[in-house]
């Protein structure tokens, strides 16, 4: 179940990161302005690049734990009082 | 400062170190302390994929179109997010099935082909070779570019440097010692080189931190920084494309060099001995998967910045855009910088030299040299006694061909074209293996046919569209094949064929050979059959994590101890072989003294440890020959795979059986206890029952003998005491008849008597039936009972039952003095409330839940008189719950008890509104 939901979110992760490094989103930065002294596209792609990283790291670390973030919210509803 | 003298001494001090780091490596991991056995130097090993193409050319890329360098890097991080399915997976088998190369893993799993093996090999070294030579050329380079400081003069062709003053023979031959020292020091070649993989995780920090210190001296040194070095190249017209990168151009050839480098992260052969054989612990791919992309990440920052300064400082061409990285220091007299920079480079060529040296080699004797010796009778292999030393010394003279092979190439090519291409060409090679890998992996049904026309046919369309127009365009062949085709056949224009126009070379070439590849892996697999042993291998690779034991028992014939002994002894050594059989017969609680048969395990135990060592094809076939009898039948595979199947399916049951008896366990011991508890309340009950009678009794006995025994009391006094009797009859009668109700109605005997009923009738009638008891106590009860409820089905007399139960318990309990009942009933939902109120003392909330059990009352019982049977609650309890209802009380605020009940209205009901 783990296991299955940890492929799952990085199937979605690389087809994500897929799209994002592909030309109709590079496209879109692909412009002559500068963002914090960086050229736009070259911002973009590094800050993309980066959150990818964090994103498999976040992914494949986290599984090894009992998925501490599904525990809480299974608690039946209180019982209805007349 | 930067005399040859100094420059060679660093070089050569930096390959001294990587000596000393190997052989301290391989000393600890031979007294057992690993150091390489963690995560982050797995991380490193693997970054050797940045090599001094990487080092020096993405800095030229990066000059001449902008931001398409990145895709070399991207493409591996997009396969390392996948890296937790797709390495993981071939991990996991080729540790199953000691895996040695690439070439290895694609002959293991298509029926352990030994003309795979060679297949695979031959593209391997034609597509690489060149790519080592790079790597020379590279060190070559950076050290003929360093040694004319301070003048940045581009040196002419290599070739004019006499062969003993070129560094490139030199850093060959070194490299070929180091290779041969570390890469070879086991004859089982699916074992870790320890102290290689150390060296090699150092270099990658080295050119990382030789990268950021020429890009930060770069940046920060000569520019001030980021914002005002971007802002000064946005302003030379000739820069500010490559910022923006319009998109057309830059992005034309965008995907295929993301599929390129998305292959050649797999199928380069260094990646894959770094990845998957020299990998120690599968977890270790947990940390890696982004260690390495940030490792790509981290490199790549300054490439676009050290390009566009170099070409701010260089603006008419007089340095190579290549040089950059040397050239951009040297012009600032960085000194230091500069020749850290050249070690950089120096050891991004190393790394990758070596290590794809150690690969191809290892390919070379497995898969190519020994099949062929093995098959030439006339050698007599077969009978010499050790072929280990034979093994290793043709993977040394493997390393030191490759090497040579390497140089010659690059002295006789040189600056050619076919050269400096060359990297993304390899690429292209690597890619061919990818359809049979993943294929291989995730596709029972690819065979060995398939895989071999696939791989043939693809080496084939690469070798015409790519290989081919690169020779043309060094000049060895005349370009009228590009322009008019060969022959003048038009339609067979090698970088446009059949009239494909419209792509560049490299997206050209990938199309076809792709096309070509899967189409004919497909293609052939489909239209042939898999032999026994295919079938067997496809089962073990694409099914390796649903098989606990992949090595499965496909064997049938047997061979004698003796004979797999002094077979396993001529190629890995008689003490090793000695060692390996003992701990097998450990293992199995068998006397390795005694062992004379050998069972169909110990032949795949032997065969794999002879796989480790010369291959898996070439295992198979020398077992074959020791061993009598042969693999199964394809029948009797299919059979078998089907009772695999079988099991894992009633494994699956068990399971599933196993969860369901948990559960069954669970309500058992939960009814046990229920039971338990209904035993205890059966023995208080009955005690309870028997006190309860023997009150009236006795009080009834009590006054029958007093009128025995005095015949002559007083009319008066005995009415009196005839009257008590006859009211403990009654009582003792009541009681008696609430046992009886309530022990029916447990047992599910009772006769209900079901009707449509106005709820103001039954209030009615059960204030009429208390009436005597609210008048006994002056108490008026207060009816609030709305006309219009909806009909309830119910019994009619258990209603009223329980009603008059309420309200005969709230007279009882209420105020004495200013005593106050009401009753109330509303339509709540699909349900009727009725609730009875009271301004008596309340019931405390730890009475609450069990005031509806079987003589349980509120209060103590030890001290206060009991004020009823202590039945009549939990009757109304049995008569409301038969129906679906539900009663409860609770406290008034102020003072005083509620006990309300849930009447559920019947649809039919409902409907006859």
């Amino acid at each position: 179940m783990q296991a299955g939901l940890r492929g799952e979110r990085l199937v979605a992760l690389f087809i994500l990161a897929a799209v994002a490094f592909h030309p109709p989103i590079l496209n879109l930065f692909a412009v002559g302005t500068t963002v914090l002294g960086w050229p736009f596209l070259y911002l973009y792609v590094f800050a993309a690049w980066a959150v990818v990283i964090a994103l498999t790291a976040l992914i494949t670390g986290r599984a090894k734990e009992p998925s501490p973030e599904r525990g809480g919210d299974a608690k039946p509803a209180p019982e209805r009082e007349g | 400062m930067l005399q040859p003298a100094i420059i060679l001494g660093t070089a050569f001090g930096y390959l001294c170190l990587l000596f000393a780091i190997a052989y301290w490596g391989d000393k600890r991991a031979d007294r057992g302390r690993s150091v390489v056995n963690n995560p982050y130097i797995y991380a490193l090993s693997i970054a050797v994929y940045c090599t001094a193409w990487t080092f020096y050319g993405s800095v030229g890329r990066a000059a001449s179109s902008g931001i398409d360098f990145l895709t070399i890097y991207l493409g591996p991080t997009l396969v390392f997010v996948l890296g937790w399915f797709l390495l993981r997976k071939i991990l996991r088998i080729s540790k199953a099935n000691r895996i040695t190369t690439i070439a290895d893993f694609i002959s293991a799993r298509y029926g352990k082909s030994q003309l795979l093996g060679g297949l695979v090999t031959v593209i391997a070294v034609v597509g690489i070779v060149p790519y080592i030579s790079l790597q020379l050329k590279g060190v070559s380079t950076s050290f003929n570019v360093l040694i004319h400081y301070p003048a940045i003069a581009m040196p002419s062709a290599v070739s004019t440097v006499p062969l003993f003053q070129d560094t490139a023979l030199y850093v060959a031959l070194v490299l070929a010692a180091f290779s041969i020292l570390f890469g070879t020091r086991h004859i089982d070649a699916s074992e870790h080189h320890e102290g290689m993989v150390a060296a090699i995780a150092f270099e990658s920090v080295v050119k990382l931190v030789a990268f950021l210190s020429v890009g930060a001296f770069v940046v920060f040194g000569l520019h001030g920084g980021f914002g005002p070095l971007f802002a000064r190249a946005m302003e030379a017209p000739t820069l500010a494309p490559l910022l923006t990168a319009s998109p057309a151009s830059v992005f034309g050839n965008w995907m295929t060099l993301m599929i390129l480098s998305m292959a050649a992260i797999v199928c380069l052969p260094r990646q894959w001995q770094v990845t998957v054989v020299e990998n120690t612990d599968e977890k270790h791919l947990d940390k890696a998967v982004w260690l390495f992309p940030l490792y790509l990440l981290l490199i790549n920052v300054f490439v676009l910045p050290i390009a566009l300064a170099g070409l701010m400082e260089f603006p008419n061409g007089q340095a190579d855009s290549d040089t950059f990285v040397l050239a951009v220091p040297m012009a600032a007299r960085a000194e230091g910088v500069a020749l850290f920079a050249f070690i950089g480079g120096l050891s991004a060529a190393t790394g990758m030299v070596i290590v794809e040296t150690v690969a191809l080699s290892t390919m070379m004797s497995n898969d190519l040299v020994m099949p062929v010796l093995l098959r030439l009778k006339w050698l007599r292999l077969a009978e010499r006694t050790d072929l280990s030393r034979l093994l290793l010394g043709i993977r040394r003279g493997s390393i030191v061909g490759v090497l040579l092979l390497s140089y010659l190439y690059f002295r006789l090519i040189g600056e050619s074209y076919a050269l400096v291409t060359i990297g993304l060409v390899s690429f292209a090679a690597a890619a061919q293996f990818a359809p049979a890998i993943i294929g291989g992996i995730f596709w029972r049904g690819g065979n060995r046919w398939g895989a071999l026309s696939g791989l043939a046919a693809g080496f084939l369309m690469w070798g015409y569209t790519l290989l081919l127009p690169s020779f043309v365009k060094s000049g060895w062949l005349v370009e009228s094949i590009l322009t008019q085709g060969p022959a003048g056949l038009w339609l067979l224009r090698p970088q446009s064929l059949f009239g494909l126009a419209g792509l560049d070379p490299l997206s050209h070439a990938l199309f076809w050979t792709m096309l070509v590849n899967v189409g004919v892996y497909v293609g052939v697999s489909l239209l042939t059959h898999q032999s026994a042993m295919e079938r067997i291998q496809a089962t073990a690779f694409v099914d390796v994590f649903r098989r606990a034991e992949s090595q499965r028992q496909f064997w049938r014939g047997t061979a004698t101890v003796s004979d797999l002994e002094s077979l396993l002894g001529r190629f890995i050594g008689a003490t090793r072989t000695r060692q390996a059989f003992v701990e097998y017969a450990e293992r199995r609680g068998l006397n390795p003294g005694k062992m004379r048969e050998a069972d169909a395990e110990l032949v795949n135990y032997a065969e794999r440890l002879l796989a480790g060592a010369i291959g898996t094809a070439s295992a198979r076939v020398m077992i074959a020959s020791v061993a009598k009898g042969d693999v199964v039948g394809l029948d009797e595979v299919m059979k078998i795979l089907d009772e695999a199947s079988q099991i894992i399916e009633y494994s699956r049951q068990l399971e599933q059986k196993s969860r369901e008896l948990e559960v069954a366990t669970g309500e058992l011991r939960a009814a046990n206890e229920r039971l338990k508890e209904l035993d205890r309340m059966k023995d208080d009950f009955i005690s309870t029952v028997s006190h309860e009678l023997r009150t009236p009794l006795t009080s009834i006995r009590s006054f029958s003998e007093i009128l025995f025994d005095n015949p002559g009391l007083d009319l008066e006094q005995r009415r009196e005491f005839l009257g008590v009797i006859v009211k403990e009859s009654e009582r003792l009668t009541r009681l008696i008849n609430q046992i009886l109700d309530l022990a029916k109605m447990e047992a599910g005997r009772m006769d209900w008597q079901i009707a449509e009923l106005k709820l103001k009738d039954v209030v009615a009638d059960a204030l009429a039936a208390a009436s005597g008891i609210f008048a006994e106590r002056g108490i008026h009860p207060e009816v609030k009972v709305p006309d219009d409820l909806p009909l309830v089905e119910y019994d009619r007399d258990r209603l009223v039952q329980v009603i008059v139960n309420l309200l005969s318990n709230a007279a009882k309990f209420c105020d004495r003095e200013r005593g106050w009942v009401g009753v109330e009933a509303a339509s709540d939902g699909d349900a009727v409330r009725v609730s009875v109120a009271d301004n008596g003392p309340g019931v405390p909330a730890a009475d609450q839940p069990r005031i509806f059990e079987r003589f349980q009352q509120a209060g103590n019982t030890m001290t206060d008189k009991p004020q009823g049977t202590g039945l009549g609650l939990a009757i109304c309890r049995q008569i409301v719950e038969r129906f679906g209802g539900r009663i409860w009380v609770d406290n008034r605020s102020g003072r005083g008890a509620v006990f309300s009940f849930l009447i559920p209205i019947r649809r039919a009901a409902q409907a006859a509104q």
